[in-house]
């Protein structure tokens, strides 16, 4: 079988075709190969959530998929977010409630949010915490982002 | 983490999948990958090549027969059971499933790679030995289906040899159903887990004190019964940081009594 393979993926409206091998992780073909570096790499291990991605509009942690199974699909990374300048409802609450500190598990939590608020736009308290389940974040004792994902949606 | 040099092949059919996966006996099936690419960044395994069944839609999909017998396509993912409507005539398996991980690893990890991994720790081995579910295993030389008694046979070992594949799981109808687990952190990983059907007989399976679930007849749902079993199966569990084997064969019986208590609610 083949170790290496050319592969097409769609990444926040851009289409990119690269040569791969097929060891090489989603999250690294992201971030080194596409330069794509706001998403980010904590536990490497499937922990942590750093590295959430959406891919065929399904949250996944790209450090558990290869970049090869992601061929011909559509992926939204935290830089597809934000239309230029002007963030989104959901950045702005996390702007707003002090969500972060030093930042680093903010893409993956945005993009679960995201991910929450679009099949669930009034989520309850409940679902909120359970949508953040697989997202780690050590500064800040998750009450700010619960807010801040509570205050973005229409609940 | 950079893994090994590996070979890659994403057949669009079971058949085709079965003839990599014999024609290379390196060559391992890559089902939601959320325990096999991780073992392999640690390279406590590391296959030739991986066979990924993402895009065979044989192995995907819920039926719901009239006579309230379940299918089960071996790729269909914790999500996908959690969401069905078909898969509520069992509802138990939504529910269970709604506890694995977290939303990302649901939405990738399938209910043949729970299985097939048969991590002792596994939520699914012990809840489908109870429900009685048959599972159908493919190579080559055509399909068998076997119990579960028959398809768990060590820790990380299953029935299914190389080049097979486990295609689907096969539930029978059934509503009196219970699990309980208790787990590193909520919803993590089980300590210890008990899985009860109350549909005929008394079935119980006992997760995490044993290589293989540990499928136990009590005389009645009864607690005293229940008890009694537990203790009749002078169970050996492992030791390990998180729980002695005197206090995981003391969960299995306190969660055993609760997931009989469980499945007589439903």
């Amino acid at each position: 079988m083949e170790t290496a393979q050319s592969i097409s993926v769609t990444i926040n409206g851009t289409t990119y075709e690269r040569g791969v091998e097929a060891r090489k992780l989603l999250i690294h073909f992201v971030r080194d190969d596409l330069d794509l570096t706001g998403s980010h790499i904590g536990c490497d291990t499937g922990n942590c959530g750093a590295c959430s991605l959406i891919v065929d509009g399904v949250l996944v942690k790209s450090c558990m998929m290869l970049a090869v199974q992601a061929d011909g699909s559509t992926i939204e990374t935290v830089e597809g977010l934000a239309e230029g300048d002007e963030l989104t409802t959901l950045q702005q609450a996390f702007s707003d409630h002090h969500a972060l500190q030093c930042g680093y598990c903010t893409p993956g939590m945005l993009m679960s949010a995201t991910a929450l608020l679009r099949a669930n736009p009034s989520p309850s308290d409940d679902e909120i915490k359970k949508a953040l389940q697989g997202n780690i974040c050590r500064c800040t004792g998750y009450w700010n982002i619960f807010e801040a994902v509570k205050a973005a949606s229409d609940a | 983490m950079l893994l090994r040099e590996v070979g890659y092949a994403r057949p669009g059919s079971l058949g085709e999948a079965i003839e990599l996966l014999a024609a290379d006996d390196g060559a391992r099936a890559l089902a939601g990958g959320q325990t096999l690419i991780n073992v392999m960044k640690a390279r406590a395994g590391s296959p030739d090549a991986l066979v990924d069944l993402n895009r065979i839609d044989e192995l995907k999909g819920i039926e719901l027969a009239a006579d309230g017998t379940l299918e089960i396509g071996a790729m269909t993912t914790y999500t996908e059971l959690v969401e069905s409507s078909e898969a509520r005539a069992r509802r138990i398996l939504g529910e269970v499933c709604a506890q694995i991980a977290d939303v990302q690893v649901r939405n990738r990890g399938t209910i043949g790679g729970n299985l097939c991994t048969n991590d002792p720790t596994n939520h699914l081995p012990p809840l489908i030995a109870a429900l009685g579910a048959k599972l159908t295993i493919q190579g080559r030389d055509g399909a068998r289906t076997i119990p579960a008694s028959e398809f768990f046979l060590g820790v990380y070992l299953t029935a299914v040899g190389p080049g097979e594949l486990l295609t689907k799981i096969t539930l029978p109808a059934g509503r009196n159903d219970g699990f309980a687990a208790v787990t590193l952190g909520l919803e993590g990983t089980c300590l210890a887990s008990a899985a009860a059907s109350l549909n005929g007989s008394v079935t119980v399976a006992l997760g995490c004190v044993d290589a293989v679930p540990v499928v136990l007849q009590p005389a009645s749902a009864g607690e005293d019964e229940v008890r009694a079993a537990v203790r009749g199966a002078n169970l050996d569990p492992p030791s390990d940081v998180h729980a002695s084997a005197a206090y995981r064969a003391h969960l299995a019986e306190v969660l055993a009594v609760r997931a009989v208590k469980q499945a007589q609610g439903g």
